[in-house]
Formats: structure tokens, C-alpha cells, sequence
């Protein structure tokens, strides 16, 4: 008994120095002297005790990623070489086009095709464009649609693509400890938080920038028009199937209209685009004028080399998120850099440099959701948080001082053992401690309580019946393990059920919920019968018990 | 010290009245739900932007409506912080001031009316941040320290903004204010391209109509699963009744909580769901523990009918239910009053949800098991009592009792 005894209190003991371990040192213990000799204890704990944003201020926002757009460029793609391997087939054809483009951009239409081809078509789809399911459509048409998985994964793959993009960026302007995930809640959402920026407009400019590069033929001589309904005069109404118009600035002495837009007629595919990129930087051109110089990567200088090899004394356009940003004509062949002029200012090098080099977003974002806290407002929520918690734990403490007498002790040191292993588990797991996760952490003070209340009732009826306190204390601990386990059970499911459901700042608050509750499985329940029987065992037989 | 002795009240005798009682708050609060202040969700759950302004000195409502009305924000609601010597006010616009191309058009339409102290050409140093603030004294370089000090730019720029957020509570009054954390040439520059507005932004929260939906759906979803998982959990260490019982309790608790919240027009948000989930497991508690007690009993007193068992029941927990709602009760207290504003709406629910939790499972969730006995009795004559039918199979009696 009594070495079991001794046991059981090196137990206690060792949690207790584990936990507050994990609360001063946490997981890297270096760090944490380190931050606590620089700026005091405070820091330390916060080295390991991660604030929520809406704690310590910062930016939190969702978007999404138009993912359609990333499927309609890979079926883009797909007209294109299908054209080619139908003409080489000899299959006749009136037009490829998608009827819908915005929203079922998976589905190309397939026109005029006579029903003797139907044949050949089917071999051309099923050998080389496997990912693609081919079915009859109406009026003798046929419709060629991407497979629902493939689908899918060109989708997953551009919010994952996009994840990756909006990192590189905002780890190059310098924002510390950005968390950027996938946003459960919704589908093709991407979360994220900035810890510390509480003026985020210009973070948002920078992630929100597509960045999409591209380096296309210029058709008509470069010509630039004053209108779309210009381009389609000088074709007599219908433009050529490879070619669109896009709008650009007037650039020089080009001819504008009144909002300074001008329209080009461009070529549908691109030679190169930002994918073929291998670094970019801001620099400036003889005249002082910023601009943007890139490097190729080896396959994307050979694709260029061959391309403006072809096309000496062309124009080239550098089409930029959908817009003509230069036109220039192709002096001599070029392998593996360029650059890119307009109307810039150093500013606007710099960043747009930046994110040529991060990448292009494979769709453009939009955003859903944006909570800004500012850092006074945080350090506001802290204190307040903590000096409720501080007077309702000194309450709580206090009454149970007065009510059960000694035992009011026990169960106050369970109290503030629970308390330690909260936190130094936050310590320990990274956690992140947010507001409600605070009102978390006095909630687990007010019902940690509980499990001690029911025992010590429990006791002191049984004492009541004539048991002696030995006997009452076996009794009152057995009786209240079932009704404890039943109800930590149904908190913690549904503290599961809010962390699953939750988002942020909930999630925290469950996450302490959960732990709290499990840490009282141990000190109201344990710690507490320890302590009771080696006060039985010092005292013996028949001494009354303060309860 | 003791409060209670061994009291013992006849609870179920007055079962009609309470149920009545419960009837009265549940229809009150359904009707206000329906006809009166709706279910005032908050912009989590409807969209809408939600601006924390603070001022400089005690801000006149009537003005800052007038300059909202003037910038074409009329929808706009305007609520005072309540506490004396906050200055602040939270401005509130509506899903329909949100587009989709630019989610903080509102908020920028706020703050550009706010600022009556605009002076052409400057910024405003209140609502700037660290970042952009770099940004300037990289290009302006009032230290001549040649473009290439993005270091010493930075720490400047951030001690200034620390010094308003931490020191000022936000606002400089002016921007030579600024002076006691940084050079001479830096607050010369500064004044050069900034003034300073009577107001900071504290807080700001934007949410798209998309995300509203979706979290609506969500805290739907999670108040359903979480009252099956314990139905589910009840239903597997007790009775279906008992399950049944419990979670018909949950759901009157949940309902009275929501209900108060429309009478007293305090907006549900994130956190206030969070709140009433903590609660369906709080008053799961307090059922549990006098269920266990009838199961307890049921065992030990075989002749007493359940009703007699019941009542038993409920004053032999009676003192730890009242002492534990007490003890939680007081440190929900605390929050609602020492926890601020933020915490506002999730302490409310938390200080309704423990009245009306602790109530039920002595008034609602037990009477429902004698009801359903009586019932079941009027039924099927002589049918063993449901709530101790299945016993031997299911109750596990405890390794050390």
C-alpha cells in the first residue's frame, strides 16, 4: 500500500514537471530561454504558447480559387492539339468551340463532322486524348468531355498550385509565420492567416495577381485598333479561327480612344508563357523607363528561339492577366531573355518581377473573407480574457476552501495541476491559444470542479450512512467514476463535433475543451484519491476526515 | 460547511407547472423568433461587414451618421461600445454594401468617410500599416540611407506603429506624436505625406455571402450531430428513453438559449454557437449524473415505483447539481463581466445556457422518464418498468465499488 503510494506521488510529480516544462521550454527549449532573456518570462511562454490572430492582431482571410478557369486553359489546350491531329487524320471538321466556357468548361463541342469520320474520330480521341470521353451530341454533333476524375484532379491540383504560388509570394514580402492551407469548410478555398499585418490591401494585391505571362504572335502587323468592331471590319465580320482580340494600353503614338484602350489582334496560343520562366528582376531600360528583365528556362528558350526564329520582323505581344502590355517587333532571333516594358513605376517592377518569379496563379482568386484585428484590440482581449480567468478561478478556489475544508485543498491543487497540464500541453503540441480558446480554459476550471464536487458529495453521504472514511472514500471514488466517465465522454464528443464543424477560432476553443477535459480525467480523479489516501494513511483508523 | 442536508422535495408532483414554465419561455422566445426581432444572426452567418472604429474623444453618433449618410452609406448601423471612456463605435453594413470584385469596398467607403481631416495628397498615419509605412520611408529615405536599408526602415516603421497600438491606444493625435519613438527627419517627413484622422480601426470583419451560407449550414449541422452523438452514446450505456430524454432536454436548453438571444436582439455569431454547443454537453452533465443515480437506484430499491425512485434520485444530487452550476455559473460570471465585448454574446449564452441546463435535467429530462413509463404502463398492463428492463445487460457496475 504504502509503496504503491509512493509511486503513484513520483507519477504526479514527474506530469507536473513535464507540463511545466512544456509551458517554459516547450519543444524547443533553446529558443525559448533565448526569447525569455531577450524580452522577460512572457516571451518565453509565447515562444511556446502560440496567440491566435485574434489575440496578437494579424489579417485572416479566405478566397477562392475560380477553378473552372484552370480547367478551361487545359481544354483550351486540348482544342488546339486536337485540331492538329484531326487534319493530319483527314477528318474534315466545321468547328471546336465550348458552349459554355465559364461554367461546364470541361465539355469541348465538336461540329460538322461527317458520319463516315465518326470512326476515325473515335480512334483520334481514344488514342491520343485518353483523358477525354467522347459521346454522340445532338444535330449530329459530338461532344468531347475531360473524364469526371481527371476533372477533379485538375482542379485539386490548381488550388494546390495556387497554394504554392501565394507562399512564395508572401514569404518574399517578408510576413513572418503565415499560415496558407486548404480551407476545409468549403470546396476550393484556401485559408489564411498573417500574423501582425493589420493593413493587408496590399498583401491582397499581391497575392491576388494571376501573373499570367504570356508571349503570343501579334497578327496584323501589330496593328492597333480603336475598337473590337474595327478588328472585325478589316476581316470582313469573321476573324481568323487561331487568332483573338485582346485590349491593351496604347502604347506611344498609337491611336487610343477616350479611355486609352486599344485592341489587338493577337494569336490564340502562346509561344511561351510565365511556366517557361526561370528568373525575372526589376531594372530599368537606357532611357530610365522601369521594366522588367526575364530569363527562359532551357526549354522555354528553345521554344522561343524557334518561334522568333520563324518570325523575323513580326510582331510579338507580351500579354499580361489578359492584357497587351507591349508590342514589339521581332528584330532577331532570341533564345532565352526579354524583357517587358510599359508604363510602370518602380513599385510596380518590383512587384510585378516578384511574382513573375513565384510564380503564376493557375486561376484567378476571389475573396470570401477578411477579418483584420487590429494588434491593440488583441492585447485589449488578453487582458481581459486573463483577468477573468484570474478572478474566476480565485472564486472558485475560495469557495472550495470554505465548503469542504481540507479537502477544499485537494481539490484546488487538482485544479491548478489541471491548469498546468492545459497549458503546457498548448506548450507541447503548437496549439494555438485564441480568445474563446481562453473562455475554453475557464470553462474547463468550472467543470473540472465538478468531477471533485461529485466525489466529495458522494464521500460525505457515504459518511453520512455510518461508512468509515477509508471505506467512504473507496466508495465515493467507485460511485463517481461511472457517472465522470459518462459525462467527459459527452463533452468531449461534442467538442469533437466542434472541431471538426469549426473553424478557427472554435477550433481552438474545442481543442482546449478536449484537453482540459482529459487532464481533469486525471487530476480530479487520481491526483486527488492520491492525496486523500495519504491523508488516510498518515492519520489511521477512525480519525474523522475534513471533508 | 454544508448547504443542503438530505432535503426531500417532491419534484415530480410539480411537473405540469414547470413544464408549463418551459412551455411559456419556449413559445416566447419561437415568437420572437418569428414575429419580433427574427433570428438575429450575426455577419458570420448572414455576410456583411462589421467595422471597429475608435476615436480619438467621445464620438457624437448623430455626426458619424451624418458622414456615413453623406458618403451614400445609409444602411449603415451604427452601435456605441456601451462602457464609459471607450470611444469606440462599430459600424455595420449590411451583405448588400459587399461585392464580390471588392469584398472591403465598404470597409474603405468607411473610412474614407470618417476622415474629415483629410488634407489632399497626405495619408492617413492612423490607418496606415507597418508594411505600407515601410514602404514610404524606403522610397522617401528621410536618413539618407541610400535605397538599399530595408532593415532600419523596418524597425522604424514598426515601432512607430507599436507605439500607436500599444502606447496610444490606437490613435495619434497628431502626427508629431510619433516623435518619441523615432528621428527628428523621419516625424519631418511624415509630416510631410500624412495626417493624422480623430479615429483608428481596431477590428475589421468581412464576409462574403458565400461563406455566411456555408457557416450557417455548418453550426446547423454541428448542433444536429452533436445532439445524436450523445443520443447515440446514452442510448448505448443506458436506455433509448434515456437517450431520448437527455437530448429532448438539450434541444429545450439550445431552443430557450436562441430564443433569449432574439428576445434581447443579441447577434449569434461563431463564437455564441460555440457557446451553445458547450452547453448541450454541460446540461448532458447534469442529466448524466442524475440518471446515473436513478440507475443506481433502480438496482438497489426494487419495491419503490420510479417515480418514488426519481424524486429520490434528484435529491440525492440535488446539492452537487446546485453546487456545480453554482461554481461554473461563477466563472461564466466572470467572463461576462470581466471578458469584454468580444466575448460578450458567447459569455451571455454561456450564463442563460447554465440556469436553463441546470433546470432541465431536474425539471425536464427525469420527468420525461416517469411520464414515458406511465405511459408505457397505461399501455402494455404489467410491462416491467422500461427503465430498468434492460439493466442486467447493459449496466456494468463498477471495478471498485
Amino acid at each position: 500500500m504504502k509503496k504503491n503510494l509512493l509511486w503513484k506521488v513520483i507519477l504526479i510529480l514527474a506530469t507536473l514537471v513535464v507540463f511545466v516544462w512544456g509551458i517554459f521550454l516547450g519543444t524547443d527549449p533553446q529558443k525559448s530561454v533565448e526569447a525569455m532573456k531577450a524580452n522577460g518570462i512572457v516571451a518565453g511562454i509565447q515562444q511556446n504558447i502560440h496567440l491566435g490572430l485574434d489575440l496578437r492582431g494579424g489579417t485572416h482571410l479566405i478566397l477562392q480559387v475560380r477553378v473552372n478557369e484552370a480547367v478551361s486553359a487545359e481544354t483550351d489546350q486540348t482544342i488546339e492539339r486536337l485540331k492538329d491531329s484531326l487534319k493530319k487524320k483527314n477528318v474534315a471538321f466545321g468547328d471546336i468551340i465550348k458552349l459554355d466556357p465559364v461554367n461546364t468548361p470541361q465539355k469541348i463541342t465538336l461540329r460538322g463532322v461527317d458520319l463516315s469520320a465518326a470512326g476515325d474520330l473515335r480512334s483520334v480521341v481514344q488514342d491520343q486524348f485518353a483523358e477525354y470521353d467522347l459521346t454522340p451530341g445532338a444535330e449530329g454533333s459530338w461532344l468531347i468531355t475531360l473524364k469526371p476524375s481527371v476533372f477533379e484532379s485538375i482542379k485539386k491540383r490548381a488550388v494546390e498550385q495556387a497554394i504554392e504560388t501565394i507562399r512564395n509570394r508572401i514569404d518574399q514580402l517578408g510576413v513572418s509565420e503565415p499560415i496558407i492551407q486548404e480551407h476545409g469548410l468549403g470546396e476550393y478555398q484556401i485559408l489564411v492567416q498573417l500574423p501582425g499585418v493589420d493593413d493587408p490591401a496590399r498583401v491582397k494585391e499581391v497575392m491576388q495577381s494571376t501573373a499570367m505571362l504570356e508571349i503570343r504572335q501579334g497578327l496584323d502587323n501589330g496593328r492597333a485598333y480603336n475598337s473590337e468592331q474595327d478588328v472585325y471590319a478589316a476581316h470582313g465580320g469573321i476573324l481568323p479561327s487561331d487568332a483573338v482580340i485582346i485590349k491593351g494600353k496604347s502604347i506611344g503614338s498609337k491611336s487610343a480612344n477616350e479611355n486609352g484602350d486599344v485592341f489587338y489582334l493577337i494569336s490564340r496560343v502562346s509561344a511561351v508563357s510565365g511556366r517557361d520562366l526561370r528568373s525575372a528582376e526589376a531594372g530599368h531600360e537606357e532611357s530610365g523607363r522601369p521594366d522588367v528583365i526575364f530569363n527562359l528556362t532551357r526549354d522555354g528558350g528553345d521554344r522561343f528561339y524557334a518561334f522568333t526564329s520563324a518570325h523575323v520582323g513580326e510582331p510579338l505581344a507580351i500579354v499580361l492577366d489578359g492584357k497587351v502590355q507591349e508590342i514589339a517587333n521581332i528584330k532577331e532571333a532570341i533564345r532565352d531573355s526579354g524583357r517587358i516594358s510599359g508604363s510602370f513605376t518602380d513599385q510596380q517592377t518590383k512587384d510585378l518581377s516578384m511574382i513573375l518569379r513565384s510564380g503564376a496563379l493557375p486561376a484567378s482568386i476571389k475573396y470570401l473573407e477578411e477579418r483584420t484585428v487590429g494588434p491593440s484590440l488583441g492585447a485589449d482581449s488578453i487582458q481581459k480574457g486573463v483577468r477573468a480567468a484570474i478572478v474566476g478561478m480565485i472564486a472558485v478556489m475560495a469557495f472550495m476552501l470554505i465548503y469542504y475544508g481540507f479537502a477544499g485543498i485537494n481539490a484546488d491543487l487538482a485544479l491548478i495541476l489541471n491548469l498546468v497540464i492545459l497549458l503546457g500541453f498548448l506548450g507541447f503540441s503548437g496549439a494555438t491559444l485564441t480568445l474563446p480558446g481562453i473562455a475554453g480554459l475557464i470553462l474547463t476550471v468550472g467543470m473540472g470542479v465538478d468531477s471533485n464536487v461529485l466525489i466529495f458529495e458522494r464521500i460525505r453521504e457515504e459518511l453520512r450512512a455510518g461508512k468509515t472514511p477509508p471505506s467512504a472514500v473507496e466508495q465515493g471514488f467507485g460511485h463517481a467514476w461511472v457517472t465522470i466517465v459518462d459525462t467527459h465522454v459527452t463533452t468531449i464528443v461534442s467538442a469533437a463535433i466542434l472541431f471538426l464543424f469549426g473553424t478557427g477560432p472554435v477550433k481552438g476553443f474545442a481543442v482546449t475543451l478536449t484537453f482540459g477535459l482529459l487532464a481533469n480525467l486525471f487530476t480530479a480523479v487520481f491526483v486527488s484519491r492520491t492525496i486523500f489516501d495519504s491523508i488516510l494513511n498518515r492519520h489511521q483508523h477512525g480519525e474523522a476526515l475534513s471533508i | 460547511m454544508e448547504l443542503f442536508g438530505q432535503t426531500n422535495i417532491d419534484f415530480l408532483s410539480k411537473k405540469w407547472f414547470f413544464l408549463a414554465l418551459s412551455l411559456i419561455f419556449s413559445i416566447a422566445g419561437i415568437v420572437s423568433m418569428l414575429t419580433w426581432h427574427g433570428l438575429p444572426l450575426g455577419i458570420d452567418f448572414r455576410g456583411g461587414t462589421v467595422v471597429d472604429v475608435k476615436f480619438t474623444q467621445a464620438p457624437n453618433v448623430d455626426a458619424v451618421r451624418a458622414e456615413l449618410d453623406r458618403a451614400g452609406l445609409k444602411n449603415a448601423t451604427i452601435q456605441a461600445d456601451t462602457r464609459s471612456g471607450s470611444n469606440e463605435l462599430l459600424i455595420k453594413l449590411d451583405i448588400r454594401e459587399t461585392s464580390e470584385q471588392a469584398l472591403d469596398a465598404g470597409k474603405e467607403n468607411i473610412i474614407k468617410a470618417l476622415q474629415t481631416t483629410a488634407e489632399p495628397g497626405k495619408a492617413d498615419l492612423n490607418n496606415t500599416g507597418a508594411t505600407t509605412l515601410k514602404d514610404y520611408l524606403l522610397r522617401v529615405d528621410p536618413l539618407h540611407l541610400g535605397t538599399d536599408a530595408p532593415a532600419q526602415y523596418t524597425q522604424i516603421a514598426n515601432a512607430i506603429i507599436t507605439y500607436r497600438d500599444k502606447s496610444r491606444g490606437g490613435v495619434f493625435s497628431s502626427v508629431a506624436e510619433a516623435g518619441s519613438v523615432t528621428q527628428p527627419a523621419v516625424i519631418q517627413a511624415l509630416q510631410q505625406d500624412f495626417f493624422v484622422s480623430n479615429f483608428g480601426v481596431r477590428n475589421v470583419e468581412i464576409v462574403g455571402p458565400q461563406v455566411g451560407a456555408q457557416l450557417r449550414q455548418r453550426a446547423l449541422l454541428a448542433t444536429l450531430y452533436s445532439l445524436l452523438g450523445m443520443l447515440v452514446y446514452l442510448w448505448f450505456r443506458f436506455e433509448l428513453i434515456y437517450g431520448v430524454a437527455a437530448v429532448v432536454a438539450c434541444f429545450h436548453d439550445t431552443l430557450i438559449t436562441v430564443g433569449a438571444f432574439s428576445l434581447l436582439n443579441t447577434e449569434i455569431s461563431l463564437t455564441v454557437i460555440a457557446a451553445i454547443l458547450t452547453l448541450v454537453g454541460y446540461s448532458m452533465n447534469d442529466t448524466i449524473v442524475v440518471f446515473d443515480r436513478i440507475r443506481e437506484n433502480i438496482k438497489l430499491l426494487r419495491k419503490d415505483s420510479l417515480t418514488e425512485i426519481v424524486n429520490k434520485s434528484i435529491n440525492q444530487t440535488l446539492s452537487r447539481t446546485v453546487l456545480t452550476s453554482g461554481l461554473t455559473f461563477l466563472t461564466v460570471l466572470a467572463l461576462f463581466v470581466f471578458g469584454g465585448e468580444v466575448l460578450h454574446g458567447f459569455s451571455l449564452a454561456l450564463v442563460i445556457g447554465i440556469i436553463i441546463g441546470t433546470y432541465s435535467s431536474i425539471f425536464i429530462a427525469a420527468p420525461m422518464l416517469v411520464a414515458y413509463q406511465q405511459w408505457r404502463g397505461k399501455s402494455i398492463p404489467g410491462s416491467p418498468a422500461p427503465a430498468s428492463s434492460g439493466e442486467g445487460r447493459r449496466y456494468k457496475s463498477p471495478a471498485k465499488a
